[in-house]
């Protein structure tokens, strides 16, 4: 048994049983540690805006550049401010035209990138192709896929009633969607176990040096 | 002789790099022996006097893509490949300078802007017609929507508050903006039952959004002097710090009801099994795929993806929301037909092919290339 002679490994352990302290109840231990955590958040947050964002994308071109073009970056600098109007009750009205900019710009980006990403890609791989039947059991599996694509698009059919052929169609797509679910939460449950398991080497190892 | 005949033959072309924002030049090299064992580019631009190297062209496809930081649009730049041969080096230069320039329609997004068009107009001739007769449009109800006043009104007789947690992303998110529709509604019915609510936000203009949101709700339920603006909190902008401190205001708070609703990641099931632990009825909705299982597990209601971009066009009954979902069911429609369309094209193609006639195959790998 070794245990760490590291303040910070100290630190990090003790608040990681604070932490884990809540499994059994709320305690002041729990909530000591919740409020460092939300506290440095914020603090963290606020450091890495200003020196990975402000400092070098705003403040260096504008106070050493060259560029003339470089004034531009007063045009956002003057939305971001009207952000600031949400303090004042009379001119609140004014931070609808950053976010206004903020939604149409980041809008107008993804849609093309969602159309490929979400819709193209996926129909270009459901649509059956010869080769996907070069063997019995992959044209089995390719014919599975294909119908859980259409039943489970149906489920998400809002304009007519769940009823007759559509009811029954999204009937089998529900069961497709419970089917993904119960397939993704045992696949992060086991990740989440190894989270745990981290956690555990970093108490037993890094900590109090039971374990090798 | 012969040696000197064949390496005469490569040629060297420089061009724009199609279809880009420009800053980018493709070398191609033509008639390449396949004796060669490697391939490096070296470029200059006017002033230099010597060539710098510029990277290795892969010997399968004789093609670089030079995007280097330093190429400028409009500036010419002169290009020698040096071709190593077993047993010699042989350097040949384009013929022409390569000169880099945006384009302003990028080719290969053709299917995106068709896409784009046919969707856009359906969305937006359903809008009209919702501004026409907005209950004229039909949308399927969602169960978990009236659940949201059961779970308000058993709030209301335990005598305990009302949790709206919102998700992680901010106002852009779609998921966002039906979770603050749906925070009008449960808002109005908290005014209504006069029952505590309390908001927690992970973004700060979201926190504002919800503010205003709330407040309307009050106004709309003739409670407006029961708004409190201090119960709509920001907590932080980390992950887990934000999880931490809602399972805590959980604990501490014992919410009757709680909606989960907004884009989640990791944080999902802590919250929901704390809600769960505390004997709260639970109404999760999220566009997250990934995170819908936990919700799914811990939770009494989920809004399923989509169903909450529905949902609160449900509830709204705004035109532009009614018709962006009916737009999309017949989006939806649309791929299904494309999608079943090519499995016979494919099936009766590949069928068709092998009795020797391939123009329907033709057809079908057209249709596929097109997306």
């Amino acid at each position: 048994m070794h245990i760490s002679t590291n303040p910070w490994v100290w630190i990090a352990a003790i608040l990681t049983l604070a932490i884990y302290s809540f499994l059994y109840k709320d305690n002041p231990f729990y909530k000591f540690a919740e409020h460092l955590f939300m506290g440095l958040g914020i603090g963290y947050g606020a450091v890495i805006l200003w020196y990975n964002s402000i400092i070098p994308r705003l403040w260096n071109p504008l106070a050493h550049g060259t560029s003339p073009s470089r004034f531009y970056l007063l045009i956002p600098v003057a939305l971001g401010l009207l952000a600031l109007s949400i303090f004042s009750r009379r001119y609140s009205w004014l931070i609808k035209y950053p976010l206004a900019f903020y939604m149409g710009a980041v809008t107008g980006f993804s849609v093309p990138v969602s159309f490929e990403a979400y819709i193209f890609e996926q129909a270009q791989g459901t649509i059956l192709k010869h080769s996907m039947f070069s063997n019995p059991w992959l044209g089995i599996s390719n014919i599975i896929m294909f119908i859980g694509v259409i039943t489970t698009i149906t489920y998400f059919y809002f304009s007519k009633h769940h009823k007759g052929l559509l009811g029954k169609s999204a009937r089998v797509g529900i069961v497709y969607i419970m089917l993904a679910f119960g397939a993704s939460f045992g696949y992060t449950v086991m990740a989440r176990i190894s989270l745990l398991i981290g956690r555990m080497q970093f108490l037993l190892h890094d900590w109090l040096g039971i374990i090798k | 002789m012969i040696l000197f005949i064949l390496f005469s033959t490569i040629t060297v072309k420089a061009f724009d790099t199609p279809n880009d924002g420009g800053g980018s030049i493709t070398i191609k090299a033509y008639n390449v022996p396949e004796t060669v064992k490697k391939a490096l580019v070296y470029r200059k631009t006017e002033g230099d006097t010597t060539y710098t190297f510029a990277g290795v062209m892969s010997i399968l496809s004789y093609r670089y893509v030079d995007a280097n930081s330093t190429i400028k649009n409009g500036k010419p730049y002169y290009y020698r490949v040096d071709f190593y041969f077993p047993d010699t080096v042989i350097s040949v230069e384009s013929d022409s300078p390569g000169i880099a320039y945006a384009q302003w329609y990028d080719k290969t997004k053709t299917s995106s802007l068709i896409f784009l068009i046919v969707f856009s107009t359906l969305v937006l001739v359903f809008i009209q017609l919702a501004k026409k007769d907005p209950e004229g449009l039909y949308i399927r109800k969602i169960p978990a929507l009236d659940a949201i006043d059961e779970a308000v009104g058993r709030s209301t007789e335990l005598g305990k508050p009302t949790f709206f947690v919102h998700g992680l992303l901010g106002i852009t998110d779609a998921g966002t903006l039906a979770a603050l529709t749906i925070l009008r509604r449960v808002a109005k019915k908290v005014a209504e039952y006069d029952t505590p609510i309390l908001v927690t936000n992970f973004d700060p203009i979201v926190m504002t959004a919800s503010q205003e949101t709330v407040k309307q709700a009050y106004t709309e339920a003739g409670r407006p002097d029961a708004y409190n603006e201090k119960n709509i909190i920001y907590l932080t902008y980390e992950q887990f710090g934000y999880t931490a401190g809602v399972d805590g205001l959980m604990v501490r708070e014992k919410p009757g009801a709680i909606f989960l609703q907004g884009y989640f990641f990791a944080e999902s099931l802590i919250l929901a099994e704390t809600g769960h632990s505390v004997g709260a009825i639970q109404i999760a909705g999220t566009t997250a795929k990934e995170q819908l299982p936990f919700f799914v597990a811990a939770c009494d209601y989920v809004l399923i993806g989509e169903e909450m971009l529905a949902a609160s066009s449900y509830i709204g009954r705004e035109p532009v929301m009614l018709g962006s979902v009916k737009g999309a069911d017949w989006g939806k429609a649309f791929l299904m037909g494309v999608i079943g369309i090519g499995v016979v094209l494919g099936t009766v193609g590949a069928i068709l092919q092998s009795a020797g006639n391939g123009a329907l195959m033709n057809v079908f790998e057209k249709i596929l290339a097109f997306f």
